[in-house]
């Protein structure tokens, strides 16, 4: 086993090799583990935090002014600490042990009941503890996106009560229904790596915190470019390469489902990120730097949830139709509603989960996904509609829910800094620190 | 005395320099500015989101020399900062009254 899962290790950083020779050994004691899956899931659990920090946080922190280029980066990494502790005490219970099909139950509250060698029933061959860490991984990177759409006007303290409701209040939920047991996956609703619990969920709080918080300062009128895209671009790039973990993590195993999503997730975000350069080059006479990785991301966004389940020509396709998709969404589609949501994560995540969604209904077939799980070009129209109604559900919940912790938060501290810290910048008012 | 100040396009800074060294000129000062001419300015898209421009980057040049040296200094900043294309910068001469070396005190021409 673990011969044979070396080479998909190889690239992945010194860190996960030194990690495979330890866990054989502790697996040798506990047989029912397999080696290379804990191996693999080890690694994806450190590349998808990666993703958030200093991924997202990079991604994020070049496209702001100077003068937010800290506080944004602070928000991904505050984040990243907040919903680890939130997840140790009753969120990890909330989304993944059996409750109801709405909610999850309160048996690993604190991480009692969890041991050494126990394991989590979606993930027999792996650790318990390794299961939780990654799925923990992916309650931090969800929140961690919204923050993109009330970018550079937003408290700091509002930002933390927010994050930590919404996470247990919108994205344990959510990811119960879909994963841990819910009814959105009684239904059959496909969602592999994210598209739904993720990505849809993150753009759609992030298109209703950009509605509720209003626009900054200057919108429409000031220069408001990005500070230094280099970082956009290094974050990009981490969060393509941690994507692999993300998708091909999603597989729970060392498996060949693991090795497809990485291929799929490879040729998804290539055409993406060609697509929307090109939509570009004709439509505005340049291919952009910001555009290329802003289609990347669209092209991973849009694959999430179809990864364990399309052939390289689906995600062909699927990367094609999203990095189209989304340059309409992050360009015409916000010009036309005016709602000023800062780094697009309605525009990229919010709708390129939607069309990954869709279109993870048509491209499915049962030759990758296994056991009835075929989309409409393997004879199952049926699916498109589960996949269409599984996502409305989650945009409807996510939105009410998303707008009465954002009033309530609202009404007890208030969101948004003043004026005149808007004006000067959050990092020398929040944090009270610069970059040089 | 006179003070040459030219303000051209930043990729002919060595030529400039290069062409005023070969007229024998012994130092001078640069600074990164931005400004608008008539170039006015050019439109940065940011995801759709169109930000104009309006003051671009140039180099300023200050150099003091002898009277002499004055017509031969700015035909030769003007031939090597030249691209003969709208945005190509300025060229100022003035009077100076006075120049001192800080080490040795010298003054005047010796200065230079």
């Amino acid at each position: 086993m673990k011969l044979k899962f070396t080479p998909l290790l190889a690239g992945l950083g010194a860190a996960g090799m030194l990690l495979l020779p330890a866990l054989a050994m502790a697996a040798d004691e506990k047989p029912k583990l397999d080696t290379g899956d804990t191996a693999w899931m080890l690694t994806s659990t450190a590349l998808v935090l990666m993703m958030t920090i200093p991924g997202l946080a990079l991604f994020y922190g070049g496209m702001v002014r100077k003068k937010n280029v800290l506080a944004t980066v602070m928000q991904s990494f505050a984040i990243t600490c907040l919903i680890t502790v939130l997840w140790l005490i009753v969120g990890y219970s909330l989304a993944f042990t059996s409750g109801s099909t709405i909610i999850g139950g309160l048996s690993r509250v604190f991480m009692r009941g969890l041991t050494l060698d126990g394991v989590h029933e979606l993930a027999k061959t792996i650790p318990e503890t390794v299961f939780m860490c990654f799925q923990l991984t992916f309650a931090i990177i969800t929140p961690a996106l919204i923050a993109g759409a009330f970018a550079e006007r937003m408290k700091f303290s509002a930002m933390m009560w927010f994050m930590a409701l919404w996470s247990l209040i919108v994205y344990a939920p959510i990811a119960h229904w879909v994963w841990g047991g819910g009814f959105l996956g009684d239904w059959g609703v496909l969602d592999f790596a994210g598209g739904t619990v993720v990505h849809i969920n993150a753009g759609v709080a992030g298109l209703v915190c950009a509605l509720v918080i209003g626009k900054r300062k200057g919108f429409g009128t000031d220069n408001l470019a990005p500070f230094n895209l280099v970082y956009a671009v290094i974050g990009a790039s981490l969060l393509w390469v941690g994507w692999f973990g993300f998708n091909a993590g999603s597989a729970v195993g060392a498996s060949g489902n693991a090795g497809m999503a990485m291929a799929v997730t490879q040729f998804a975000t290539a055409a993406a990120a060609l697509a929307w350069m090109f939509a570009e080059w004709v439509t505005r006479g340049k291919p952009s730097v910001l555009g290329i990785i802003s289609g990347a991301v669209a092209g991973l966004v849009a694959i999430t949830p179809a990864s364990g389940f399309v052939n390289p020509m689906g995600a062909l396709v699927i990367g094609i139709v999203a990095g189209l998709v989304c340059f309409w969404g992050a360009t015409a589609l916000k010009k036309a509603m005016g709602y000023d949501d800062s780094l697009d994560a309605f525009g990229v995540h919010g709708i390129g989960g939607f069309v990954g969604a869709i279109l993870t209904g048509v491209f499915a077939v049962e030759a990758i996904g296994g056991d009835g799980k075929k989309g409409l070009i393997d004879g199952n129209a049926g699916q498109v509609l589960t996949q269409l109604w599984g996502s409305l559900v989650c945009i409807a919940w996510c939105a009410i829910a998303t707008f009465i912790i954002l009033k309530v938060v609202d009404a007890l501290i208030g969101l948004r800094v003043t004026n005149e810290e808007e004006i000067e910048g959050l990092d020398i008012n929040l944090h009270g620190e610069t970059v040089h | 005395m006179k003070m040459i100040m030219a303000i051209f396009k930043p990729f002919k800074l060595d030529d400039v320099r290069d062409a005023l060294t070969a007229l024998g000129i012994q130092g001078l000062t640069v600074s990164e500015v931005k400004g608008f001419g008539r170039q006015k300015g050019q439109t940065e898209i940011y995801r759709g989101a169109e930000y104009a421009v309006s003051f671009l980057p140039k180099v300023k040049i200050e150099v003091v020399i002898d009277d002499s040296l004055v017509e031969r200094a700015v035909e030769t900043i003007r031939k090597a900062a030249g691209t003969g294309k709208i945005g190509d910068g300025k060229i100022f001469v003035t009077s100076i009254e006075q120049a001192i070396r800080i080490r040795t005190g010298e003054s005047g021409t010796e200065a230079l």
